[in-house]
């Protein structure tokens, strides 16, 4: 063996302070170096767009003819659940869930990405903290999902309520209104968490995303009944139906059901959805062997 | 020159000690211990399964230990926030994200580091990827990837490195590189593992060795006296009398074998010994000469040893 000598030129490490910001900046060149996110996001963000003012197109086409025909029976019309609508037309059921899909996808594939491709050692072996990694993954990916949901629902909003603008339609200043946008921005970076959460568990492409697509939108569909309060209790949880009670308009009288969620509740369930998908993401990835 | 060998680095910095590692009824790595200093690059040998990445891993922090400790620097490596500056590794190529390119891959682990982008370019220039830093990955060769793995365990500049296999894929040219940057990176005073299971990949890298086979260490020693350990020779015997020599050598304590050209290969007896024999008993020899067994020889020989012992039990 060769001695050391105390001439050798050992090196030590520099100290540098670990700084959070450093990890913010390493995920978000993760996250646009990959050309994925680029057409899963696009593409989403265009089609849920696309199918929101195409339903405020065919309404608005609908209700011009409509007033070409002969009045209502007397009182028929007074009922308001028969009244025209302006805020459904911007928040089309299948169209958000849709886009709780997408955003799901992309996040699980932040997690599963890394785990599939075996990047996930390169990453802990450069930043053993982590706790750190994920923390950060998951602001970054809130980031730039919240940013998204906002234009995602802000274009649809606005271009749906000027397409409909000679059927008395809503401002955001309208009771309700901001709520709903709010609600429907919100859908992306909850359903972007729940994906990583999902794909921390399990690990696996197919696997992360037919489970986060199951927790979004299966178990909400399965759990409807009102036969037995607890089964309705569980679909309220979801947040599937805390988005449609927050965008449901309030001046419109709608059958919420026997056991309705509150306004206040239906923010409690995005906020538990969000608090429980980090929390397990960051456990499930402190424990595990990589 | 600007550091010296604090005292407490001298002569350990990878340290493991009893260390194990099971996973479910397998035992990958058994009350491993071992040592590797600095200024020299030490080989990490044993055959495929022997727990060379399991034992790599834990040094990391990737994988928990079910017992025993493993410390970089007299510190468990996991408990550094940021690694880089500390241990640079390469475990292996394929662990990267094919969707980016090479520049985006390393940028993001510098960033990560708090390292600058001029650091990103310095690396990619050293491995000799400069060209291919715009290109995905996913197109890369593995020896590419090999030289991009290089690159991010250099990131750092760290003063402890560990390389799983680094010469798969690699060609002719690519190992002799490897090879003197692994020589320059110990000159500098760094501590450098480097993994095979090919001692013949060692035998011109390392000087220093650690060989492991079924999860146990089987010899730390330097490459000298691995080499000295397997001057147990063989003896090539050509004898027209057939019918006395084999059972002669054999009397005397000796392995023999027939080989398909008819000569025989004896072991544990020296050559002056088989002659000296031959020569009692009136036995014509045609040809006498010894063979020292090759490192490679002696290296499949001692973990063959010990995978028959784990295998075998108690003999």
């Amino acid at each position: 063996m060769t001695p050391v000598s105390d001439e050798a030129p050992v090196r030590r490490p520099v100290r540098v302070p670990a700084r959070f910001r450093h990890l913010l900046a390493a995920e978000w060149i993760k996250l646009r170096s990959v050309r994925s996110t680029y057409w899963v996001l696009g593409v989403g963000a265009l089609t849920v767009i696309g199918i929101n003012v195409n339903s405020a197109v065919s309404n608005a086409d609908r209700l011009a003819r409509q007033t070409l025909l002969p009045p209502e029976r007397p009182g028929f019309p007074d009922r308001p659940e028969f009244l025209f609508d302006p805020l459904t037309t911007a928040f089309v059921d299948p169209a958000w869930q849709l886009f709780m899909i997408i955003a799901g996808t992309v996040g699980a594939m932040a997690v599963f990405g890394e785990y599939s491709s075996g990047l996930i050692r390169t990453t802990f072996a450069a930043v053993p903290d982590r706790q750190a990694v994920i923390a950060a993954k998951v602001t970054v990916m809130a980031a730039v999902m919240s940013a998204l949901g906002m234009v995602v629902s802000g274009t649809s909003f606005g271009v749906t309520q000027m397409l409909l603008r000679a059927e008395g339609v809503l401002s955001l200043g309208d009771p309700g209104a901001l709520r709903a946008v709010a609600a429907a921005a919100l859908l992306a970076p909850l359903s972007a968490l729940a994906g990583m959460a999902a794909g921390a568990v399990v690990r696996h492409a197919a696997g992360s995303v037919v489970t986060v697509v199951a927790v979004l939108l299966l178990v909400p569909a399965l759990f409807q009944g009102e036969r037995y309060r607890w089964v309705k209790e569980i679909g309220n949880a979801m947040p599937l139906s805390a988005w449609e009670r927050l965008v449901t308009n309030p001046e419109r009288a709608h059958d919420l059901g026997r056991y309705p969620l509150t306004v206040a509740e239906a923010w409690i369930v995005y906020g538990a959805w969000a608090t429980a998908a980090v929390a397990v993401a960051v456990l499930v990835v402190r424990r595990r062997d990589v | 020159m600007p550091w010296r060998v604090p005292p407490r680095q001298r002569g350990r910095v990878i340290e493991a000690t009893e260390l194990t590692k099971r996973y479910g009824r397998t035992t990958a790595v058994d009350r491993l211990s071992f040592t590797v200093r600095p200024g020299v690059v030490t080989g990490f040998l044993g055959p495929n399964g022997a727990g060379k990445t399991s034992t790599l891993r834990m040094v990391l922090g990737l994988n928990r230990p079910c017992g025993g400790t493993v410390t970089v620097d007299g510190q468990p490596f996991g408990d550094h926030p940021r690694g880089l500056r500390h241990v640079g590794a390469l475990l292996d190529a394929h662990d990267v994200h094919g969707g980016r390119t090479a520049r985006a891959h390393l940028t993001a682990l510098a960033a990560g580091n708090g390292l600058s982008r001029r650091r990103v370019a310095e690396v990619l220039a050293e491995v000799g990827l400069a060209d291919a830093a715009g290109r995905r990955i996913g197109g890369f060769s593995l020896g590419m990837k090999q030289r991009l793995g290089i690159a991010a365990a250099l990131l750092g500049d760290p003063p402890v490195l560990l390389f799983d296999e680094p010469l798969n894929g690699l060609d002719p040219e690519g190992v002799r590189w490897v090879r003197n940057l692994f020589r320059h990176l110990a000159d500098d005073g760094r501590t450098v593992l480097v993994s095979s299971h090919l001692m013949g990949e060692m035998e011109q890298t390392a000087e220093e060795l650690i060989v492991i086979g079924r999860g146990r260490l089987i010899a730390a020693e330097s490459l000298r006296q691995f080499a000295a350990r397997s001057t147990r020779q063989r003896v090539r015997v050509r004898t027209p009398d057939p019918d006395i020599l084999p059972t002669l050598l054999a009397d005397a304590g000796a392995r023999v074998r027939r080989e398909l050209d008819g000569a025989y290969t004896v072991s544990g007896l020296p050559a002056d010994r088989i002659g000296e024999l031959a020569f009692e008993h009136g036995v014509r020899l045609h040809e006498l000469s010894p063979h020292a067994a090759s490192l490679e020889e002696s290296f499949m020989q001692l973990t063959a040893e010990s995978v028959e012992y784990a295998a075998g039990g108690a003999r």
